[in-house]
C-alpha cells in the first residue's frame, strides 16, 4: 500500500462563536479568536489518497487529477472566503481546525473512487498547530 | 468525529551521549561527536498530537490554551536552555532523542486528560525524528 499526499494552500478568514453561548462565555472559551470582526490565516491543506500503484502507470492516482480535483471541490469553495459568512458548512458549525479538516474530507471523499481512497486530511493552520481526519466517527 | 490535533513546540537544550557501563572508546565508537566531552546542543522541535472526538459545543479535541499550558509547565520550563543529563530523568538514562521522546509522552501523560494523548515526536534536526505512542 501506497500513501500519496499533495498538498495545497488557501487563504481564509474565520472566527469562533457558538450561538448558544453568552459573549462572555465564547471569550473564555475561544479568547481572541472570539473577535466577531474575524481574523485569517493561510491554510495548507495535505490530502493523502491511499493504494497500489497502477500497473501499467506506476501512478496511485493522477497528480494533476488530484490538484484539479482540491482545486474544484475545496479551493473554490474556500479560498479569499470568510468561512464563517460564505460557505455553508460553516453557517451553523465553528470552524475550528478539527471542523475544517472533517468538513475537506466531506468535500473530497466521493470523488475519489476506484482502487484508491482518501485516507488522510491534514490541515494546518499555522506551521504549529494542525488537525487531521481520517473518516473515523 | 474522532480527530487529530497536533501543535509544535520548540526547545534548545544540551547533551552528551555516554553510557557510564560502555569503556570511553567503546563510547566514542558508539556515540562518535555525540560522545565529546562538554556536551553539544539542538534546537528541537516538539509535535504533541492529541486524538478524541470533536466536541460538539466547541468544535474542537481540546483547547489549545490548556495544551499549550501543560507542554509549557512539563516539558518546555523543564527542558528549554537546560543540559538534559542534569535532568533527574537522565541520571541513569542517556539522553538519546528516543529516551527524551519517551520522557516527554510520559511527562504529558500524567497531565493530559485520560486517553487523549495520540502521539509525540521530537525532531533533533531537520533530518531526523523520534515518535512515542505509548507502545
Amino acid at each position: 500500500m501506497i500513501y500519496l499526499t499533495r498538498r495545497a494552500t488557501f487563504s481564509a478568514a474565520h472566527y469562533y462563536w457558538n450561538e448558544a453561548w453568552s459573549e462572555e462565555r465564547n471569550e473564555k472559551v475561544f479568547g481572541r479568536c472570539a473577535n466577531r470582526n474575524g481574523h485569517g490565516h493561510n491554510y495548507t491543506l495535505e490530502v493523502t489518497v491511499a493504494g497500489e500503484p497502477d500497473p501499467v502507470t506506476g501512478f496511485v492516482v493522477d497528480l494533476k487529477w488530484l490538484r484539479d480535483l482540491i482545486e474544484q471541490e475545496v479551493l473554490e469553495a474556500w479560498d479569499h472566503r470568510h468561512l464563517n459568512l460564505e460557505t455553508a458548512e460553516f453557517a451553523q458549525t465553528i470552524p475550528t481546525t478539527e471542523n475544517i479538516a472533517i468538513a475537506a474530507w466531506g468535500r473530497l471523499e466521493q470523488g475519489i473512487t476506484g482502487p484508491a481512497r482518501l485516507s488522510r486530511v491534514r490541515v494546518y493552520e499555522t506551521p504549529e498547530i494542525f488537525a487531521e481526519y481520517r473518516g473515523e466517527a | 468525529m474522532r480527530a487529530y490535533f497536533g501543535r509544535r513546540y520548540t526547545l534548545s537544550a544540551s547533551h552528551r551521549l555516554h553510557a557510564d557501563s560502555l569503556s570511553a572508546e567503546q563510547n566514542r565508537a558508539v556515540y562518535g561527536k555525540c560522545n565529546n566531552l562538554h556536551g553539544h546542543g539542538h534546537n528541537y522541535f516538539v509535535e504533541v498530537v492529541v486524538a478524541g472526538k470533536v466536541h460538539p459545543e466547541t468544535g474542537m479535541v481540546m483547547n489549545l490554551v490548556d495544551l499549550d499550558a501543560a507542554v509549557q509547565a512539563r516539558v518546555v520550563d523543564r527542558f528549554d536552555h537546560c543540559n538534559l543529563n542534569l535532568d533527574p530523568l537522565f541520571v541513569n538514562l542517556v539522553p538519546t532523542t528516543e529516551n527524551l521522546c519517551k520522557a516527554v509522552y510520559r511527562l504529558l501523560q500524567e497531565v493530559l486528560p485520560a486517553g487523549l494523548l495520540e502521539r509525540v515526536r521530537v525532531e533533533e534536526t531537520e533530518n531526523n525524528f523520534f515518535e512515542c505512542s505509548g507502545e
